[in-house]
């Protein structure tokens, strides 16, 4: 019976966590429809996750679409269809390595950033000092996050599937001897307007779960340095996980 | 003015409160003394609501602070000045916007009275010329005196110090503890102060709280705790190790 009691209890212990971390959404999003808003906070965020995230987001976005279309040249040479590069690193980019890796790499450099710099705030009373001035921590440090982290991903990720389609070109067209109208021909072709918006919804959604997800990490971490390492940890990996397994959630409703 | 009647407080099954009362007067200086770890900061952040009795209550000119939402807890909070015993500056901005950010987001004082009334406060504190450093780059003695300030500006009630002197040097301290006094004198606000630093705030308090063991083992007057014949009292006051007293 033991084990049936540990389970009972990871079971009630995972169940409250979701339940902490639903409600924290839930009045973010009010924090977030009712006012004030504070603006110049926003602005600030959408600088740090957007703005500073640019070089990263070009050069994954480079790489991603120069081995996008080293690898398509080489598979489609083997059916002769080498004129549809162009679609195919398209369409890879747009609607699903656009959004993932721009999102994972958003993770990694701002999500990270946002549990520590939360849980710092938490762990030398910052957030109570907000608290006792009756001013509500969710309108300075969370709804900023959330907001500049909805507009923010979706332009990221326009950033990252151009550079990516050049970079694609750049190998298929340049180096390979793909043509350049064969290339950005067909895109023109295949890619419809659907694909551009299931990329874009992605993005959204992509930028909700990463503010969502870290800031609640930084918000609940433990006190200490370790709390707060342990917290910027999980709310690295929870983000990615939660991020591609909402992908494919989201994929399987759009298409 | 703050009254505590019973409070009793668990931390992961460690009762840490158990059924704490006293009263503080208006415009009095309690004194919070006892042991590291024996809940005297709990008793704090109790008062301000930012933590809930497991039973018990908080009454702040009688009405119960747990029970209390939205607007009237902050009002309540907006008559209430905390120093945290690490200051809680907000790093990343400077001296002048952590004093003047309570008067900015909760007030709609004009930039130009902020600008007057921050720098009157940091100079009551002795802080004059100091408002575009950053937290970072203040000393330890600064920081208290720069959250002392921000605590101020919203001229309140009641103010509460936890370990105001906490890592100063002696002198650091007194001056620390010697401001605290004046601006009681200039301001009359009512106070508690918890502080190990026995001479100088057995010197500036109306009353002493002693807490041990969960409970307030006794309060009295300065003079009452100083000259009293209890074995833990004794054994705290002198600082003998070895006695009645657990130490955590």
């Amino acid at each position: 019976m033991t084990w049936v009691k540990k389970l009972g209890g990871i079971t009630l212990y995972g169940l409250q966590g979701m339940g902490r971390m639903g409600l924290f959404l839930a009045h973010t999003f009010f924090c977030a429809v009712t006012p004030p808003l504070k603006f110049s906070w926003i602005i600030k965020q959408i600088w740090f996750i957007g703005y500073q995230s640019t070089l990263v987001i070009i050069l994954t976005g480079a790489f991603s679409g120069m081995v996008l279309g080293l690898q398509g040249f080489h598979t489609l040479n083997r059916f002769g269809s080498t004129a549809l590069l162009g679609p195919m690193v398209a369409l890879s980019l747009i609607k699903e390595l656009g959004p993932v890796l721009s999102a994972l790499m958003v993770t990694g450099r701002a999500g990270s950033a946002m549990t520590a710099e939360i849980g710092i705030m938490r762990t030398t009373e910052q957030i109570d000092a907000m608290e006792l001035m009756g001013i509500n921590p969710f309108r300075y440090l969370i709804v900023p996050k959330l907001i500049a982290g909805i507009i923010a991903l979706p332009l990221l990720t326009a950033i990252f599937d151009v550079v990516g389609i050049f970079g694609g070109y750049f190998v298929g067209g340049k180096l390979l001897g793909v043509g350049e109208g064969t290339y950005f021909g067909e895109m023109a072709n295949y890619v419809k307007i659907k694909d551009v918006l299931e990329g874009i919804y992605k993005s959204l959604s992509f930028g909700v779960i990463i503010t969502w997800v870290c800031c609640y990490k930084g918000y609940s971490s433990g006190f200490g340095a370790e709390g707060v390492s342990k917290a910027t940890t999980q709310a690295v990996v929870l983000s990615s996980v939660l991020i591609l397994s909402w992908d494919y959630i989201m994929t399987s409703l759009l298409f | 003015m703050i009254r505590i009647e019973n409070i009793y407080k668990s931390f992961n099954g460690f009762e840490v409160l158990k059924g704490i009362s006293f009263q503080v007067e208006k415009g009095e200086i309690l004194a919070l003394i006892g042991g590291s770890g024996n809940g005297k900061s709990v008793i704090l952040k109790h008062i301000v609501g930012l933590m809930k009795p497991d039973q018990g209550h908080v009454f702040i000119d009688g009405k119960d602070i747990g029970l209390l939402k939205g607007n009237d807890l902050e009002e309540i909070r907006g008559r209430i000045g905390f120093l945290f015993q690490n200051g809680a500056l907000f790093t990343s901005f400077t001296v002048y916007d952590n004093v003047a950010f309570p008067l900015r987001e909760k007030t709609k004082t004009s930039e130009k009275e902020i600008r007057e009334r921050v720098l009157k406060e940091l100079d009551q504190v002795g802080l004059a010329g100091a408002e575009n450093k950053y937290p970072a780059e203040l000393s330890g003695g600064m920081i208290k005196r720069t959250a002392f300030a921000r605590a101020l500006v919203i001229k309140p009630e009641v103010m509460l110090f936890d370990e105001p002197t906490t890592g100063l040097d002696p002198i650091i301290a007194h001056t620390i503890l010697d401001l605290i006094k004046s601006l009681h004198e200039h301001l009359g606000f009512t106070a508690i102060i918890v502080s190990h630093e026995l001479s100088r705030v057995f010197q500036i308090a109306h009353r002493v709280a002693m807490l041990h063991e969960g409970r307030i083992w006794t309060v009295g007057t300065p003079e009452e705790i100083l000259s009293s014949k209890d074995p833990v009292v004794r054994q705290f006051i002198s600082g003998v190790t070895g006695g009645s007293l657990k130490l955590y």
